[in-house]
């Protein structure tokens, strides 16, 4: 997994609240058992006029310079909620996303990010609303730094915003971690579980 | 200070403290479907890692097969034979249980996994699919989890998860004739917004919850995700136990009595103490349908389609907006007598045995409007046969319906079979979102018995008023 510490990039905002996982990867766009290919289908039914042919929206804010090469995401409230296709952030990833920041996430979502290398900042509604309005002045140049170490988020002068993560999503993203391997390690604690579970709740073990 | 029964079940699970909030949580049962399941076999198989525990893993064919009658691998998905196949193979490869196509036990995964007794109560359960949560109705913890996550509860038998904070949902009094669990929950959501339950874990309880059905509570837990929420439970009591007794993978004999004993113990402290409460006198619900393209965008059957200006949060106001545009209706429309040209019975929400009984009973004699494609699709095959069984398949057939084998079906659009370009359809199913059910689709979110009456009358229509001139 991609390691994550600090960013600074161009920021692409989609304000819009309770923006779904059905929405950023349509279900006729997941055409494959693979976690790859998905990218082009990313957003299609917004990004495209027809999403057929692909062709452009040229309203969309992907579809437009220099937000064409965002890395950073600003978004409305409830961003990756619905269904849990992991889709919806292996097409980000793969497109070149590295964060996201909303005033709040789909708890599933939230969760294949940090596994995939993405980072969910959660700001406070206001906070992502000026975000935004700067960015949107200036794409190009003005850029959203996140430091993930830090916990903050900084864009226009002046301003410095903290966020809070969980120590482990923390860790996993800035070390990169696999957290297979590391729960594998907890092997004598989840067999001795597994013991004494046994004889407590017997139907459990088929 | 006494706990809450989510408490309870995460303590009883905990393998390991994180710190910072988060448990490594032992996982009791693991669920697969071809859409997402078989990218966890496949990964998992690659990294030459093995399932732990097999015989406690199931997977399901729900998402990509047909529904028609006399369906194969060769499906209306492109590329749906793909995914088919794949998790068939990477299925027996495994060793992990499998409810393929034809296999008496297949059916969209939270329904099969009650009605075959796989979930029980004080279980932890996890799946790669949002709907997940449907089961706590059994008073088990489960939730919807990534491909990722999959693999990670395949190869462990357990997950790393924040505790979320706790929240109880209280339904006093009891429901008028004609409101159903559907319109309960999505009254809950349309009143506090699709993510009124961001961040929580949530008790469905009270004496309203306690007097419905067992079947039908599965439909209030189903929709905890479009919430917002972690999950939903539902204290299991009596009416459970009687519902899960004698469940091809329920405990049987002397498991069976020591299990009930413990379960009867699954219940919040009277002195537990929640994050939030919320409470909802059932007085002041009706049925209830959806306008927009989010669960929470509700109003009641006797409503009109709310004003955009009167949301002062832009964000919130750019989403009414857009979901009007792409719905088709206009601030102070009435829904009441919007014209359908589709009805759809189904979907892991709605498409239990009660559910077609109640729908049967409501149409017998009567029949579909002219013009509306109504069809009507079992959760489970076991769910299918019993109402076979009960004769609902003739009564909704004579009606007008299409009977189907089980499966998600037209619940969502991927590149398969679905409802026409910018047609209006009203769907007992937990999503409204854009393109869900069809290119442009127009949803509206209904109990079944809602979408039955307003198949009858070629529009959306009040369930109560039905046999009224
Ligand atoms: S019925 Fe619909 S919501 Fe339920 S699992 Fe299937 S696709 Fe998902």
């Amino acid at each position: 997994m991609e390691k994550f510490t600090t960013l600074t990039a161009v920021a692409a905002p989609l304000m819009r609240v309770n923006i779904d996982t059905d929405v950023i990867i349509p279900s006729k766009e997941m055409k494959g058992v693979t976690k790859t290919g998905l990218s082009v289908g990313m957003f299609a039914n917004w990004r495209y006029s027809d999403p057929v042919a692909r062709v452009e929206n040229p309203d969309f804010v992907l579809n437009k310079e220099p937000t064409r090469h965002a890395k950073i995401l600003l978004a409305g409230a409830n961003f990756g909620c619905g269904s849990s296709r992991e889709h919806a952030v292996w097409a980000m990833a793969e497109y070149g996303f590295r964060a996201v920041i909303a005033p709040s996430f789909g708890a599933i979502y939230y969760g294949n990010c940090v596994v995939n290398g993405i980072l969910p900042v959660v700001l406070p509604d206001t906070a992502v609303e000026a975000l935004a309005k700067w960015t949107e002045a200036d794409p190009a140049k003005n850029l959203i730094t996140i430091d993930l170490p830090q916990q903050t988020v900084s864009g226009p002068p002046a301003t410095l915003h903290r966020f809070e993560i969980g120590t482990a999503d923390k860790e996993m993203l800035i070390e990169g971690l696999d957290p297979i391997g590391l729960t594998l390690k907890r092997e004598p604690q989840i067999a001795a579980f597994e013991a004494k579970d046994r004889e407590r709740r017997p139907w459990v073990y088929l | 200070m006494g706990r809450t029964l989510i408490d309870k079940l995460w303590d009883e699970h905990a393998v390991a403290d994180l710190g910072d909030g988060a448990t490594l949580l032992y996982i009791d049962r693991i669920f697969l479907h071809e859409r997402t399941g078989s990218v966890s076999l496949k990964e998992l198989k690659a990294a030459g890692r093995p399932v732990r525990h097999k015989e406690q893993v199931f997977a399901t064919m729900d998402h990509i097969v047909d529904t028609f009658p006399g369906r194969t691998d060769n499906t209306k998905m492109p590329s749906g034979k793909d995914f088919i196949t794949t998790t068939r193979a990477a299925a027996l490869e495994a060793g992990i249980n499998l409810f393929d196509m034809h296999d008496p036990r297949q059916g969209i995964v939270h329904v099969t996994s009650a009605e075959q007794g796989i979930t029980l109560p004080g279980f932890t359960q996890v799946c790669p699919d949002s709907h997940t949560c449907t089961l706590g109705a059994l008073g088990a913890l489960a939730w919807g989890i990534g491909s990722t996550e999959g693999e990670h509860a395949l190869a462990t038998k357990t997950l790393a998860v924040k505790k979320p904070k706790n929240m109880r949902v209280t339904f006093t009094g009891t429901l008028g004739t004609g409101v159903t669990s559907k319109d309960m929950i999505l009254h809950l959501i349309g009143k506090y917004t699709a993510s009124g339950g961001s961040g929580y874990a949530i008790e469905f309880t009270g004496p309203a919850v306690a007097a419905l059905p067992q079947e039908n509570r599965f439909t209030i837990c189903n929709m905890a995700v479009e919430f917002g929420a972690f999950s939903g439970v539902i204290p299991p009591d009596e009416t459970t136990f009687a519902w899960i007794k004698g469940r091809p993978y329920a405990p049987k004999g002397a498991d069976w009595d020591k299990a009930v004993t413990y379960w009867r113990t699954l219940k919040s402290d009277p002195d537990a103490v929640f994050d939030k409460e919320i409470v909802v006198d059932c007085a002041d619900i009706v049925p209830t349908v959806t306008w927009g393209t989010s669960p929470g965008h509700t109003a009641p059957i006797t409503g009109v389609v709310p004003d955009p200006a009167s949301m002062m949060d832009s964000s919130v106001r750019t989403s009414w907006q857009k979901a009007q545009e792409y719905m088709d209706v206009k601030p102070g429309l009435a829904l009441e007598g919007l014209p359908i040209t589709s009805a759809f019975i189904g979907s892991c929400t709605n498409s239990r045995l009660e559910d077609l009984r109640a729908v049967a009973a409501l149409v017998k004699g009567k029949h579909v409007a002219p013009g509306v494609n109504a069809i009507v699709v079992p959760g489970a095959t076991s769910v299918k046969k019993a109402a076979e069984a009960e004769g609902i398949d003739k009564v909704l057939i004579e009606a007008g319906f299409q009977w189907r084998e089980s499966g998600c079906s037209m619940c969502f659009f991927a590149g398969g079979e679905a409802f026409g370009e910018r047609e209006r359809v009203i769907s007992s199913t937990n999503r409204n979102f854009e393109n869900r059910q069809g290119p442009k689709t127009r949803t509206h979110l209904a109990s079944p018995t809602t979408v039955a009456a307003s198949a009858l009358a070629g529009k959306i229509a009040d369930v109560r008023k039905l046999g009224q001139a």
